[in-house]
């Protein structure tokens, strides 16, 4: 029998965003995108859940040790998006509409430089308690 | 006497920033909160009344009408704004929440019926922060 095991690490950041697509005028974006395209921004508390299935380690009687889990997501996540508005601040989103979808996508492929490759990761994002995402599908 | 609470949310844009105060002193009292850019939040509202239950319908207020005038007068002001910005309430005030929670009861005490009374409010910025106010007494 498989000794896979699934450990998970939350974390949060509290960022301003709107959502925009600079290939449309406002009143398109304002159609398609309602009030959460306020040119002045609003914001969330986002909850990340980052998962990780893997062998236990037989040394350590880890998948992976969660203090240096907590730390790649402070690093390489927290610090980057935490109190930031995610349209002007963070280049990630430069061109790209921050929408919930493209965050988690964005949060996976930052983490999976720093994770080893090993352990299968999924990313769940909470944007609000009633609305969240998840990468890989 | 009974008291009833309703919850309303709301997702906002703010910063914490002294016009007075250099960008220095602002970010030396305020930390990251102090962003230019704006951070967010989902901020919780806990409305709490207290009155004497209705003989023919059992209610202290009906929950639903209670929802209502949150909703007219606090809610849509609030939900996907800048909160420095766009909130006529808070113009030139600092965008704290104990100065939103002040703010926010200022606004409902005016609709809240003769019948009751508005006994509280709590304010969530974080599931981790959060006010109250009983009013001025």
């Amino acid at each position: 029998m498989s000794n896979k095991v699934a450990v998970y690490r939350k974390e949060h950041f509290n960022s301003a965003h709107r959502l925009f697509n600079a290939d449309w005028d406002d009143e398109m974006n304002k159609k398609v995108f309602g009030k959460c395209s306020n040119p002045h921004y609003h914001g969330h508390n986002y909850e990340l859940i980052v998962k990780l299935v893997g062998e236990i380690n037989p040394k350590t009687g880890f998948v992976m040790d969660m203090k240096l889990l907590s730390d790649v997501i402070q690093e390489n996540i927290i610090e980057r998006f935490d109190h930031k508005n995610l349209n002007e601040d963070c280049v990630e989103f430069a061109q790209l509409n921050p929408t919930a979808e493209n965050i988690v996508v964005t949060i996976y492929n930052i983490l999976s430089q720093h994770i080893d490759p090993v352990l299968k990761m999924t990313v769940r994002l909470y944007e609000t308690e009633r609305n969240f995402v998840q990468y890989p599908a | 006497m009974v008291y009833i609470t309703r919850i309303e949310h709301f997702n906002a844009a703010h910063k914490l920033y002294n016009p007075r105060w250099s960008k220095e002193k602002n970010e030396e009292v305020f930390g990251k909160c102090a962003n230019e850019k704006w951070h967010g939040h989902n901020f919780e509202l806990y409305v709490t009344i207290k009155g004497i239950p209705d003989i023919e319908t059992g209610f202290v207020y009906d929950a639903k009408k209670l929802s209502a005038i949150i909703k007219e007068h606090v809610t849509e002001k609030l939900d996907h704004k800048n909160l420095n910005l766009d909130v006529d309430f808070m113009e030139g005030k600092l965008c704290s929440i104990e100065n939103l929670v002040i703010g926010i009861w200022e606004q409902l005490v005016p609709h809240i019926p003769p019948s009751i009374e508005l006994h509280c409010l709590k304010l969530y910025e974080t599931p981790r922060i959060y006010v109250e106010y009983f009013g001025e007494k």
